[in-house]
Parts: C-alpha cells; sequence; structure tokens
C-alpha cells in the first residue's frame, strides 16, 4: 500500500501532518501507515498534527482515537496537536468522545508533552 | 419564518461513493462563504453536512443520494439550506434516530444528532421503504 503522507523523525519522536481535505479512504490508509512505522522505527511518541485540517468529522475523529489508542498498545505515546479552534468547538458540539486523548496546542508544545510522558509516564 | 430561496441556482453534488464526502464539504464550504458564514459556522455546517453525506453512502440503497444546496434569506438574513436525500430504506423512528448513541450501523451514533446540534434547523422526511430528506439550515450571524 502506498505511502500518502510523509512522516518525519526526530529523535525518539514520529511526526505525522494531516493536510487538505482528507476522504475516508485516506484517512484508513495514514492509520495503517502510522501504526506500522511507529512498529518498524520503535520510537517512543507520535505527534499527529492536524493544523492543515479545516474539518474534522466523526470519522476522522474516531480515527484519530483509534490511532492514539494503538500507539499506546504498542508501547508507545502519542498526542495530536494542532487542532483548529473552530474544529476544536464543532467537535464538542458534534458530541465526539475525544477528552481522553492527549493533545498540545501546536508541535512543539507537542515535544513537551510526549518528553512529560516519557519521563513519568501517564 | 420560512426560509425564502434567493433565487439562485442550487447547487446539485451526486453522492454515490465515500470519496464524493470531499466535494461535498467543497460546496458547502464555497456556499458557506458566499453567504457569508463566519469560520465557526462554516466549519459547523461542513461537519454536520459531511455526517449527513456519510449517512447516505452508509445506510442507502445502493449508498446513493443527492444533496442540493441553495442560498436562502429570511428576515435580512443569509443562510445556506442543504437537502440530502436518498432513496434508501427509510428512518423506522425518526426521534430515536435522532438520540445520541443510537446506531442501527456500527458508528458512533452521532451523525443525526451532532448534525442537529451544529445547525440551526434540521428537518426529516422518511418513510419505511420511501427514502430519507434531511435538510439543514445554517444561518450567518
Amino acid at each position: 500500500m502506498s505511502e500518502i503522507v510523509p512522516i518525519m523523525r526526530i529523535g525518539e519522536t514520529l511526526l505525522v501532518s494531516l493536510q487538505g481535505d482528507l476522504d475516508d479512504e485516506a484517512v484508513l490508509r495514514v492509520e495503517e501507515q502510522l501504526s506500522r512505522e511507529v512498529a518498524r522505527t520503535r520510537t517512543t511518541g507520535t505527534l499527529i498534527d492536524v493544523s492543515g485540517l479545516a474539518v474534522v468529522d466523526s470519522f476522522i475523529a474516531r480515527v484519530l482515537t483509534r490511532v492514539v489508542a494503538m500507539i499506546r498498545l504498542l508501547g508507545s505515546q502519542a498526542a495530536v496537536v494542532g487542532i483548529q479552534p473552530a474544529v476544536a468547538i464543532t467537535l464538542v458540539e458534534l458530541g465526539v468522545p475525544m477528552g481522553h486523548l492527549h493533545t498540545a496546542l501546536n508541535a512543539e508544545q507537542g515535544m513537551a508533552l510526549l518528553a512529560r510522558l516519557r519521563d513519568h509516564g501517564a | 419564518m420560512a426560509p425564502e430561496l434567493t433565487g439562485t441556482d442550487p447547487v446539485v453534488v451526486t453522492i454515490a461513493a465515500g470519496a464524493d464526502l470531499i466535494h461535498v464539504r467543497q460546496v458547502l464550504r464555497a456556499q458557506a462563504l458566499e453567504a457569508g458564514l463566519g469560520l465557526v459556522d462554516q466549519t459547523k455546517l461542513i461537519t454536520a453536512g459531511s455526517e449527513l453525506a456519510r449517512n447516505i453512502v452508509t445506510y442507502a440503497t445502493g449508498s446513493r443520494g443527492t444533496l442540493h444546496v441553495e442560498q436562502v434569506r429570511a428576515n435580512g438574513r443569509r443562510g445556506v439550506r442543504a437537502a440530502f436525500s436518498d432513496s434508501g430504506p427509510g428512518i423506522d423512528d425518526v426521534e430515536l434516530a435522532l438520540t445520541d448513541g443510537f446506531s442501527t450501523g456500527r458508528s458512533l451514533g452521532l451523525g443525526l444528532p451532532g448534525a442537529r446540534r451544529l445547525t440551526d434547523e434540521l428537518t426529516i422526511t422518511s418513510a419505511k421503504g420511501a427514502g430519507t430528506t434531511v435538510v439543514i439550515v445554517k444561518w450567518a450571524r
């Protein structure tokens, strides 16, 4: 299966940046690509940057929470960073349960969050 | 007060596969911009539309349906009206379908109740075996 998003490795962290308008098929491919990459590289943390997504509907949100849960099962940590304010308001009103997700305002704060999780566990 | 149409031609989108959801979102965004909706309201409308279009792909017969989008106006306000129609199995119990967490599929059951929260008006016309039409309206503030 082809890779559709570039996944960057920065030290012990993988960074994937989701951009533009993703259809369901593309979201599922990102999920598969990311879990494969986490297992292959054995990195301790993953940041999923969604600042380039103008719309996150319940399907995309559900897959995001699933990816984070899967990465944790692999023994790593993951955080979703850069949720646009309009998207955050919409997700809360839509009612998608995302409260248990690790999130941060941007990639930099996400890196700090992952470092804390590594040091103290959570 | 019932929204009156502004006389502009409705935009019609055929929904026949998951990939059409992107087209649905693009058309809704363009119409939301034209109606002068702010960023948050645009996002809510597009997200609601994405949920309703996915319902068609998931539940309608042959996963097919149609979206009609048009500009509306009432009490000096502008807005967007979007009608999602399919000829699927219909909804048995509309009130139940609008309940959070109710799903006959494997989803979270947020589509219809979520779309209602994200829009200013949502009406469902459905009869068993005769398809479903869901109309949403979002007004500019």
